[in-house]
């Protein structure tokens, strides 16, 4: 039993310890602001980064296959654009969901075939995604929308009572992202496509050597990507109940060091879903600490999360090294 | 074959052909539906036009553009370029600043024309912070070990935060008439930016071909292994490489901000890290490493914006032109990719021989 424990924790160990951190910094943060101990802050948690949740869960599976996504944050704001012009023109929400995430697959697909088929840098095709879906966002809006629509207003606006907390509650997207953690962490753990993607990761050629199907499951990662990135863009408008191309500036940055806070590794096949939520609570917690404090001022949150990627990645290289010695 | 010089088939294989190709190409484009844009007039004794404009706007990039040259050649990529022209610009304009902290700026101090460090000492601040940076990113990724897109990305997400800690969370607006000579003047008629680049430039140069240190980075880029094996420190030719690119990005945020008289710690030198992967990799150099060239990288740096001040032209509103940008990327992509390589060479190698066999 002991031994099984040990096992458990060495080969967790870059998760554990992002958990961890977590719980240290909330901590901390509930010993200087006692109303940061209320579980209402917690579940705020999960309504302020829904969407920074949704769009780090497809990055991580991009990573996994040594990929990147730099085109997270420009989907979200396209995603957000779009839906709120269509919903503006008169189109039920029922059709323009769907759509959307159609144009999220269909994005992710086309930037998959591009980096397989052509075999350019992830980094540059997913960087002319990001331009083209700014840009795009701007074609169709140059100011924000506000968006009226009835089920989009019930999503928003409905509260979710959380059983045994009092008065805690969530909104329905707030839900959304831990349902997809799930998903995706059985994709990933258990069924064949996931074993590829960190099989892809670790070291590509071998995986095409033993036979799996590199090119249908790197593109299907993308696409996965692009799927999130839009059901993410649907929270957002949903949220924030308007639409516009400036939305989510520098996202993609807070995703990037979430899924690498969580111990996920950008060189590919080492890493895990579990571990980005907690990337991405660490993240959100940091930034309510600021705004619990309310005299530090908003770019303290950039350097606090700076500053923790440092402190993960030296804990990861220790860890790493250790490994390799032993 | 006889009928290809030696020197036409060596241009065609070197690394410039591809970006000069691609920018000829934009260019008779230009010639072709607005041929106002080669135009070049005489306005108060500088010299005046769309091309003028492009090399002016486009200095910064090509600053950074060279700076990222060498982080790729050794098989890095520097991430954090766009934050370290916010902390160089940041330092800068702070020192300028009469009215430091919450003090008011009033009407007074605009008419004072005044600065508050002499001159020589801020542009020596701005450089400082850029290098400094570019140590830090260096030691992260030399001495440190961690891959060099996780160690610039600290910078990256951190150094926005850090410039705005410099300004205080201020927008800072430079009145000093000196200081917005790098971006502004001229000098015999050309803009100064021009100057600076071409000095970098020769700096650049100088180092990488008339010392070892350019062979060393392409060989560290090449292979690491090798390259530790022929005893050659890899540490520090990557430091040397890094320190060198926040240099570069300090020296285009001393451009920058004075182009604008002032540093937004927030939107100054935004995507440029995007845009010097995008023209290093326009110019040719591959981001695993190994051969690069200066040249071609600020050829692509030219290319980019003669693109943007070309669909300026064509009035494309500036934030649609972020689509049009991706575009142009897809196209790079597309020309650039092995498979229409290997299409183009062939259809010119079969020309070639053709027309050799009906001679």
């Amino acid at each position: 039993m002991v031994q099984r424990i040990k096992t458990f924790i060495s080969g967790n160990a870059p998760l554990l310890t992002t958990i961890v951190i977590f719980i240290i910094v909330y901590i901390i943060g509930g010993q200087l602001y006692p109303s940061m101990q209320k579980p209402q802050v917690f579940f705020n948690l999960f309504i302020n980064n829904a969407s920074l949740l949704i769009i780090s869960i497809g990055l991580t599976t991009v990573i996994l296959t040594k990929g990147i996504d730099l085109s997270v944050a420009g989907v979200i704001a396209m995603i957000s654009a779009a839906s709120a012009a269509l919903l503006k023109a008169g189109w039920s929400a029922g059709v323009v969901i769907p759509l959307m995430l159609l144009i999220g697959i269909a994005f992710g697909f086309i930037m998959g075939c591009i980096i397989h088929y052509l075999k350019v840098e992830p980094f540059i095709v997913t960087l002319m995604g990001l331009f083209f879906a700014r840009g795009m966002a701007y074609i169709i809006t140059l100011s924000s929308l506000t968006i009226t629509n009835d089920t989009y207003r019930y999503l928003a606006l409905t509260k979710l009572h959380i059983p045994f907390f009092k008065s805690a509650y969530l909104y329905i997207p707030s839900l959304i992202g831990p349902i997809l953690l799930l998903v995706t962490f059985y994709l990933l753990k258990y069924t064949r496509f996931g074993r590829t993607v960190y099989a892809i990761g670790n070291n590509e050629q071998s995986a095409c050597l033993m036979g799996l199907p590199v090119a249908r499951t790197k593109i299907i990662v993308y696409s996965y990507g692009g799927l999130c990135s839009a059901i993410g863009g649907i929270v957002f408008s949903i949220s924030l109940l308007s639409g516009y191309g400036g939305y989510a500036p520098g996202m993609e940055l807070d995703a990037i060091a979430s899924v690498v806070i969580g111990g996920t590794l950008l060189s590919g096949g080492v890493g895990n879903v579990i571990g980005t939520l907690f990337g991405v609570l660490i993240n959100g917690t940091i930034v309510s600490i600021l705004q619990f404090n309310g005299t530090l001022s908003s770019w303290w949150t950039r350097i606090g999360v700076g500053l923790l990627t440092l402190i993960f990645i030296g804990i990861q290289s220790l860890f790493y090294m250790r490994k390799k010695h032993s | 074959m006889k009928n290809n010089t030696p020197l036409v088939k060596r241009f065609r294989q070197s690394q410039l052909f591809w970006p000069l190709i691609a920018l000829s190409l934009l260019l008779i484009v230009d010639a072709i539906f607005a041929p106002n844009f080669f135009k070049i007039g005489i306005v108060q004794g500088h010299l005046y036009g769309n091309l003028i404009d492009v090399v002016n706007n486009a200095a910064p990039l090509m600053l950074v553009a060279i700076g990222m040259t060498l982080v790729i050649a050794t098989a890095g990529v520097d991430l954090s370029v766009g934050a370290v022209i916010a902390i160089s610009a940041a330092m800068g304009t702070v020192l300028i600043n009469p009215a430091l902290g919450n003090e008011l700026i009033t009407n007074d101090i605009l008419a004072a024309n005044a600065t508050n460090t002499p001159l020589w000492l801020v542009v020596v601040a701005n450089l400082a912070a850029g290098t400094l940076c570019g140590v830090w990113n260096g030691f992260l990724v030399s001495r440190g070990k961690i891959q060099p897109m996780v160690a610039t990305l600290i910078l990256m997400v951190a150094g926005r935060g850090i410039a705005q800690l410099i300004t205080n969370g201020q927008i800072m607006t430079v009145y000093y008439k000196p200081y917005w000579w790098f971006g502004n003047g001229f000098i015999l008629g050309l803009p100064v930016s021009m100057y600076i680049v071409a000095i970098v430039f020769v700096l650049a140069w100088l180092l990488i071909r008339k010392t070892s240190i350019g062979l060393f980075i392409e060989i560290v880029g090449t292979n690491s292994r090798a390259a530790y094996y022929s005893g050659i420190s890899e540490k520090n030719v990557k430091l040397i490489a890094y320190t060198f690119c926040g240099f570069c990005s300090a020296v285009a945020g001393l451009i920058l901000s004075s182009y604008i008289h002032g540093c937004d710690a927030n939107n100054i030198g935004l995507l440029y890290e995007l845009d010097a992967i995008l023209a290093v990799v326009i110019g040719g150099t591959l981001m695993s490493g190994g051969r690069f060239s200066l040249l071609a990288s600020v050829i692509g740096a030219l290319i980019i914006w003669t693109f943007t001040i070309t669909m300026y032209t064509f009035g494309v509103p500036a934030n649609a032109l972020l689509a049009g940008r991706a575009v142009l990327v897809l196209i790079v992509i597309l020309l650039y990719s092995d498979y229409s390589r290997r299409l183009i060479n062939r259809l010119i190698e079969r020309k070639g021989q053709t027309h050799g066999a009906t001679n």
